[in-house]
């Protein structure tokens, strides 16, 4: 085949492979969004769902969302950012810094099944903590680690060197180095990492069924078993309890989503902007 | 006669194998400033940093022989390394404001020690700034980022970093190198005025500003000094002969 | 020369750094200890290759589930890579910048999206036109390849991106200098070079696919049978636990147990080939 020809035939398939992934994604966004959002009203975010959700709102699971995305990232948070701290200032690469990682990066590659599976045998059973926000949130506090870990360590790589010799030069220590120099300096891209382990905790299903349970009553503590919406919407589409409540909460979490991205994008927008 | 305030004695320095000072002898007297030049990497950056020990920071770094100030050797065992380094200050070639405002960037080092009040930190600051030649530039807006002041300010802002920690000697790795020559011109009045009270380590971007600021001189050329003495001295009459090549810009 | 205040906080942050090293390892351990009692029980051999999974008569053949798990997740992977190394070479080489600047956003969505919601338009959309064209029940081996093939899109494509963008440019220069139209330098030079890094992407896109639970379960049709075509319905490991672990007990919970064991020594087998990939450069 001529060159030419060749080339504008690949231009042509590359392109429409472009267009069609961006068309299956307003498909699935369109779809979701045009049947769920008239679903969504005052009532609908405030009411506990009656009559196995067929009535009522989402209220109690919008609850149980958010108490179990906070027990997550205030568990994982300091531990990510600790290790992350540990791997980027205090030691050069060795035998210790592989292992870390070569941990990082399994626990990244390990199907939500199988952390379900671990949260329900260890948390719920061997530690006794039952169904409950608790279980769900530490988990899923497993299962963002590594999402933390990586996305930390590479805003702490881009921190300038001379950031550090000025402290130490100041006569900072080393940890005064880290939290007065370092941290703030990476605070954005740290943010980042978070808030894509509260997309991933919202976004969640079958590590939280299996740990935190799909109690419909409104959690009151963090020992009370929960249902998250990701959770609810299962439930309610699966066994086609009411399409309608599932299209509502399906729309509602797809809106979260969307605000968890835009925010992480503008973050690293003004991270990029600020290094330059 | 005053003792001096700095001095080094057979100082070898090594970073792994490789040895970048070599039996590097010199005293550096108070109120002064000593200029220490020399081609690239003759050891001069080296020598600076291991006065107050940031070489800690460089993988694989090693010292051997003495650097007294005040008579205690900065590399014995019970040295406090962050309280030596508030003592002797250092200023690096590129200006380097930290992401805060500029008070921030001033006030950095004295909270680093204690905790001040408000006024008192703002004295700090203040006295800092005017000494460094900054503080009618920028007394409107000390709550700005540092990072948008112009090279030269930024430069006088980090040497206002340093002063506020009320060092006694104060270390500048070419200060100048990147500014323009009005912010260099202002750079070394200040230092003209702050050696009353501090004493100066300078390594200069080029000769000329050897011979303008400094009262001494240091030559150094692999790692070892060649020729040291009174600026007017050594300038005028050059004992080494490759000193002289130096300084006469008919070197390598 | 380190102050005691100073050795103590490097301490506890390398306490704090082993935290991902210690639950790799509980996990491991206790996925094991549930586990393999039952494997053992029945026979590693009559475990992994019995064809019959009859908790209520006590029979655990998890030889199907493999099969699903194979057959859906080589689909995925025959209609999500292409797809996907198209789209990354369209950002690395194509895009104009402010198109590039709405599809990486949007391509970083669609892996934010809840596995959940594309089951359920799985389930709305793929499921009824597979029925009504290509007949079957729908829920099929097909949809679940199609719903999995656009989930993995985001992690192969992102990966191989990367993996083309990191070449040094004077491979593009060399080429265009020596007459190669774009495509050519593309496919003669860049793909051949970035080859570990694709290779590795779409690795942990089969990954993704073969760990996803929730998406599969709604379109799968989820019988216990081996398949005998892509229209048939079809049972993985991940949705063998997902459906029964609510009210497995005993015997039967320690089976579900025992998949989980199958399924992270294929994903380790997974993630040691895509890293061994990356490693031979």
């Amino acid at each position: 085949m001529n060159p030419s020809t060749s080339q504008r035939i690949a231009k042509v398939v590359i392109w429409a492979a472009a267009l069609l992934v961006i068309a299956v994604l307003l498909a699935i966004l369109l779809f979701i969004l045009i049947k769920g959002v008239p679903q969504i009203n005052w009532q609908f975010l405030t009411q506990i769902p009656r009559n196995m959700g067929r009535d009522g709102g989402i209220s109690s699971t919008i609850v149980g969302t958010l108490l179990v995305t906070a027990v997550a990232v205030l568990v994982a948070t300091p531990f990510g950012v600790g290790t992350a701290f540990y791997l980027t200032e205090y030691t050069k690469e060795s035998r210790i810094t592989r292992i870390i990682r070569f941990s990082a990066e399994s626990l990244a590659g390990i199907p939500s099944i199988v952390f379900g599976l671990f949260g329900f045998i260890f948390f719920v059973m061997y530690l006794k903590l039952g169904w409950s926000i608790l279980s769900g949130g530490l988990t899923m506090a497993v299962m963002i680690l590594p999402t933390i870990i990586r996305t930390s360590e590479e805003a702490i790589r881009t921190v300038p060197a001379p950031f550090r010799d000025v402290s130490f030069s100041l006569g900072g220590t080393k940890w005064q180095t880290i939290v007065r120099a370092v941290f703030p300096s990476a605070l954005p891209g740290i943010a980042v990492g978070v808030i894509l382990g509260i997309g991933r905790c919202v976004a969640e299903t079958a590590a939280v069924i299996l740990t935190a349970g799909s109690a419909l009553r409104m959690p009151t503590s963090l020992f009370s078993p929960a249902r998250t919406m990701a959770v609810h919407f299962y439930i309610m589409a699966r066994e086609g309890i009411s399409i309608d409540k599932a299209y509502g909460t399906a729309a509602l979490l797809i809106i979260l989503i969307l605000i968890i991205n835009v925010g992480a994008n503008l973050l690293v927008n003004r991270f990029v902007a600020k290094g330059k | 006669m005053q003792p001096p305030k700095i001095d080094i004695r057979g100082l070898d320095f090594f970073f792994d194998k490789k040895q970048v000072i070599r039996d590097f002898s010199l005293e550096i007297p108070a109120n002064e400033i000593l200029a220490v030049f020399g081609p690239a990497n003759s050891g001069t950056t080296t020598l600076l940093q291991a006065m107050n020990r940031l070489t800690d920071l460089r993988p694989g770094a090693r010292a051997e022989g003495r650097i007294l100030l005040d008579g205690k050797n900065v590399f014995d065992a019970d040295v406090n390394v962050t309280e030596l380094r508030r003592r002797v200050g250092m200023v690096f070639e590129v200006p380097t404001p930290l992401p805060l405002s500029i008070y921030e960037n001033v006030a950095y080092g004295p909270r680093l020690r204690s905790r001040k009040n408000h006024a008192a930190l703002d004295e700090v600051v203040e006295t800092a700034l005017v000494r460094a030649a900054l503080w009618d530039d920028v007394k409107d807006r000390l709550h700005t980022a540092g990072a948008r002041l112009s090279g030269g300010q930024q430069q006088r802002l980090c040497i206002a970093r340093v002063l506020a920690l009320e060092p006694e000697v104060i270390l500048l790795d070419r200060p100048c190198s990147g500014l323009d020559p009005i912010s260099t011109a202002k750079i070394e009045e200040s230092l003209r005025q702050l050696k009353e009270h501090f004493t100066i380590v300078l390594i200069p971007h080029n000769v000329q500003q050897a011979g303008r600021v400094a009262d001494q001189v240091a030559f150094m050329l692999m790692g070892s000094l060649v020729e040291h003495g009174a600026t007017d001295e050594v300038f005028r009459n050059p004992k080494n002969q490759k000193t002289n090549d130096y300084i006469t810009g008919r070197f390598g | 020369m380190k102050s005691p205040m100073e050795r103590f906080t490097e301490r506890i942050f390398l306490v704090v750094a082993l935290s991902s090293l210690s639950v790799l390892a509980l996990i491991t351990v206790f996925i094991f200890v549930e586990g393999v009692p039952i494997i053992a029980k029945v026979g590693f051999f009559r475990f992994v290759f019995g064809t019959v999974w009859a908790p209520s008569q006590n029979l655990y053949g998890i030889f199907p589930m493999i099969v699903g798990s194979v057959a859906v997740t080589l689909g995925a992977a025959v209609i999500g890579v292409p797809i996907a190394l198209c789209c990354s070479i369209f950002l690395a080489e194509f895009a104009p910048a402010a198109v590039r600047n709405v599809v990486r956003p949007a391509i970083q969505l669609l892996a934010g999206i809840p596995s959940v919601v594309y089951g359920f338009w799985g389930l709305l959309f793929v499921v009824p036109f597979i029925r009504v064209y290509l007949g079957g029940p729908g829920l099929s081996i097909l949809a679940g390849s199609i719903i999995l093939g656009i989930m993995m899109l985001p992690t192969v494509i992102s990966i191989s991106e990367v993996s083309l963008l990191s070449l040094p440019r004077q491979y593009k220069e060399g080429a265009f200098a020596l007459g190669l139209t774009h495509w050519q330098t593309i496919r003669t030079v860049l793909l051949p070079a970035a080859k570990s890094g694709i290779v590795a992407a779409i690795i942990l896109g089969i990954g993704r696919a073969i760990g996803e639970t929730m998406a599969v379960i709604m379109v799968l049709g989820n019988a216990v049978a081996i398949p005998e075509s892509i229209l048939d319905p079809a049972r993985t490991l991940t949705t063998n636990i997902g459906i029964e672990m609510g009210y497995a007990s005993g015997d039967h919970q320690q089976a579900l147990f025992a998949t989980g064991i199958v399924l992270l020594a294929i994903i380790m087998l997974l993630n040691a080939s895509a890293q061994l990939a990356t490693r031979r450069k």
